[in-house]
């Protein structure tokens, strides 16, 4: 699908009203937005996105969401009991990144934030790798190439120019495979962000930009990082901007679709705006009573994207309780494979802190590391020797 | 206890001390990521915006580069910016303004302008945080002319420190050390402060010299304290200042016990162990009876938080560096 260059921005009218006042920037609706799915599951068309999907297809959909979901409560649990150092909830999220990790092809290439564990999971990468950083025994530990799935990313918009250069490699390469790049509404503001897009517009590199604008950098609002809606920016570096509904599993999909095939067929990068919600705390630290109402909450409560996803198939009959059933049996068993896991992570030996410090190995890390151990070793002397 | 003594946590001295300066001064700003309703992620700034303003205590975008760079710009307007950037491996993206700019303004115009830029930063490790969360890259500034660096270890100091710092005209980098924020002490909101950039000797002792700053200070009066039990009587010698450092009085604090032991968190590699070894030698060579060691960092990543107690300098590290220095 070719994607026109109506969707960068809006008339000149709606853009001053944009930058006049909150509103149009918050409700996330006008001509622009990309819908398929009414938050009461009916199906709309839209002129320039489409999805055709089986039943099949769609029942799987749901399945990815629920079992996301499931995984994602069950981490906030396992910190509450301590198991985890911390969590960052994708509560809200995930139509926005199931949609879109489920467009990506296999040998498309994927750079995260520290959030996307819906979309790690569309590239079938082990959620148990997921928890391991937020349980403080790696800083990372996954092999990015296994699932062609990049490390979590944290120090906020440095990923985007990752997978720039990712992309421009892929480029050289003549290969038709495309790169896509998460970060947040906050990220938007980050230098990094603004010089990836340079980048990328200017090698015209096969890579999609997708922002989940979930309103909320912890406790500030999108209108804290821009006045105008975040996907109009890619307007001004040449590079079309869409925004989609973000709730919308299946909107996500046919846009996400779009822009990496877009990229992938050579017209270069494409930014996606996700317009949705961060249900959650920011992190399991983070008390978002200090700064958000729960009205603004329960209104975005009502946009949820798996109820929304499930009135759907209701509606047309495309699963039956057997379904729905044998869905619940399996995100108990990933739960409960999940609490296992964790429980069983073995703390990491000392020695690891010198690890992986350099590929080709470093003289001073040998001799400090072999002080280590003789420190180590005579601490255990000590113990045996006077039982201390 | 007089009136003018109270007992609270570094956090709250810190919010204290920035809201008597946005009360003494309405050039000074506060500005940084959730440092207005969220009161920032550690709270230092609580209620500092409900009370003067959006306009004097402010969200910024997340940009550090843009925070620091338009502080900078502030600053030449005449503000006092206070900045805040949420954690110690979040300041990168604004290394750029702080080393090529910051630093480096007032020389090239021959003094003519002044940079009042305080830089908050949350630094170190120990609160099983996960990575960018738990680092002491203040080496990394130190190494740079222009810049004060400066680290209180107790709720005292990080009052008074900061007020010194935001009346200071160069820029400060003000390293808070963050696993103490919740340890109390007296604060003397009436008391005289000495110099921003002078050391203290913590503890007093005979035969040897721990220096430390921010949250190593703990770990090393701890250790004293362990010392003196087995007989061994160790001064400890609370820097406060990275730059400039008051070599003047560890210098005497080494001309007194002979022996010498630096302790930071921060890797020891080119750290500020090292240059502090150098000087003193250099200062006091005939008074050392043992080489002047160093306790601190590896030269590897700081490592994830379960490992962090193997990796952070500890009683038993500091203990064992006193063994080897009082063996010689
Ligand atoms: C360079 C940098 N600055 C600050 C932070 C601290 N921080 C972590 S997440 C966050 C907010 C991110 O907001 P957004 O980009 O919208 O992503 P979201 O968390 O909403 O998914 C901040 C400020 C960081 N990780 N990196
Ligand atoms: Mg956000």
């Amino acid at each position: 699908m070719s994607v026109k260059s109506t969707a960068v921005g809006g008339s000149p009218a709606k853009s001053r009203a944009a930058s006049r006042g909150r509103s149009k920037n918050r409700s996330g609706d006008g001509p622009e937005f990309v819908q398929l799915l009414t938050p009461e599951g009916e199906r709309v068309e839209h002129s320039e996105y489409a999805v055709d999907l089986t039943p099949q297809e769609l029942r799987g959909l749901y399945r990815d969401m629920v079992l996301t979901r499931r995984f994602d409560g069950e981490a906030v649990t396992l910190q509450r009991q301590g198991e985890l150092g911390l969590w960052a909830s994708l509560l809200g999220q995930e139509a926005a990144q199931i949609g879109s990790g489920r467009a990506t092809r296999h040998d498309d290439y994927v750079f995260p934030t520290y959030r996307e564990h819906g979309v790690a999971w569309t590239r079938d990468v082990d959620p148990l790798n997921l928890l391991g950083m937020f349980r403080g025994v790696n800083n990372g530990g996954w092999d990015p190439n296994e699932n062609n799935f990049h490390l979590y990313t944290i120090v906020i918009g440095s990923q985007t120019l990752h997978a720039t250069g990712y992309a421009m490699g892929v480029a050289k390469d003549g290969a038709d495979s495309a790169v896509l790049a998460y970060f947040g509404d906050g990220a938007s503001s980050q230098g990094d962000v603004a010089e990836a897009f340079t980048f990328a517009a200017v090698y015209n590199a096969p890579v999609v930009f997708f922002c989940q604008n979930n309103q909320w950098a912890i406790s500030e609002p999108t209108e804290r990082q821009s006045r105008v809606p975040i996907y109009q920016r890619a307007a001004g570096y040449g590079f079309p901007g869409v925004r989609v509904d973000g709730n919308d599993v299946l909107a996500v999909l046919a846009v996400t679709r779009a822009a990496l095939d877009h990229a992938r067929s050579g017209q270069g990068p494409m930014l996606v705006e996700a317009f949705t919600y961060r249900m959650g705390a920011h992190t399991t630290t983070d008390d978002p009573t200090r700064y958000r109402s729960d009205e603004e909450r329960e209104e975005w409560a009502g946009k949820d994207p798996i109820a929304r996803l499930k009135a759907y198939l209701d509606r047309e009959g495309l699963a039956d309780e057997a379904f729905y059933a044998e869905v619940g049996a399996e995100s108990d068993a990933l739960a409960k494979r999940v609490r296992e896991g964790v429980r069983g992570m073995p703390d990491p030996e000392p020695m690891a802190i010198f690890e992986h410090a350099y590929a080709d190995g470093h003289a001073l890390v040998d001799e400090e590391r072999a002080r280590f151990a003789e420190y180590q070793a005579s601490f255990e002397d000590t113990t045996a020797g006077t039982g201390r | 206890m007089d009136r003018t003594t109270r007992t609270m946590p570094i956090a709250k001295a810190l919010n204290e001390s920035l809201r008597k300066a946005l009360d003494d001064d309405p050039k000074v700003l506060v500005m940084g990521e959730d440092v207005g309703k969220l009161g920032g992620v550690f709270r230092i700034t609580d209620g500092l915006q409900k009370d003067f303003g959006e306009s004097r205590v402010i969200d910024t975008p997340l940009a550090e580069s843009g925070i620091i760079g338009t502080a900078i710009g502030l600053a030449l307007r005449g503000y006092r910016p206070v900045t805040e950037i949420q954690f110690d491996g979040f300041v990168f993206p604004a290394y750029d303004q702080i080393v090529t700019q910051l630093a480096k303004m007032h020389a090239r115009a021959l003094g003519k302008i002044k940079l009042p830029v305080v830089i908050r930063i949350p630094y170190g490790g120990g609160i099983g945080a996960v990575e960018h969360h738990s680092e002491s890259p203040e080496a990394l500034f130190a190494h740079v002319a222009g810049l004060k660096i400066v680290s209180p270890s107790n709720a005292n100091d990080a009052y008074w420190m900061l007020q010194q710092a935001i009346q200071c005209d160069d820029p400060v980098i003000f390293f808070e050390p963050k696993r103490r924020y919740w340890d109390k002490g007296e604060v003397d909101v009436a008391a005289v402060p000495g110099d921003l950039h002078k050391a203290v000797v913590a503890r007093p002792g005979t035969d040897l010299t721990l220096a430390a700053y921010g949250p190593m200070v703990k770990v090393c009066l701890e250790a004293a304290a362990v010392a003196a039990e087995e007989g061994r009587s160790l001064e400890v010698v609370d820097l406060r200042s990275l730059s400039p450092i008051d070599f003047d009085t560890v210098q005497a604090s080494v001309e007194r016990t002979g022996r010498l032991v630096v302790v930071h968190e921060a890797p020891v590699f080119y750290g500020a162990g090292g240059e502090i070894a150098a000087r003193i030698t250099e200062r006091s060579f005939y008074h050392l009876e043992a080489p002047v060691l160093r306790v601190g960092g590896f030269h590897a990543p700081y490592p994830p938080a379960r490992l962090e107690e193997e990796y952070l300098p500890g009683l038993d590290r500091v203990l064992d560096a006193v063994d080897r220095a009082l063996a010689f």
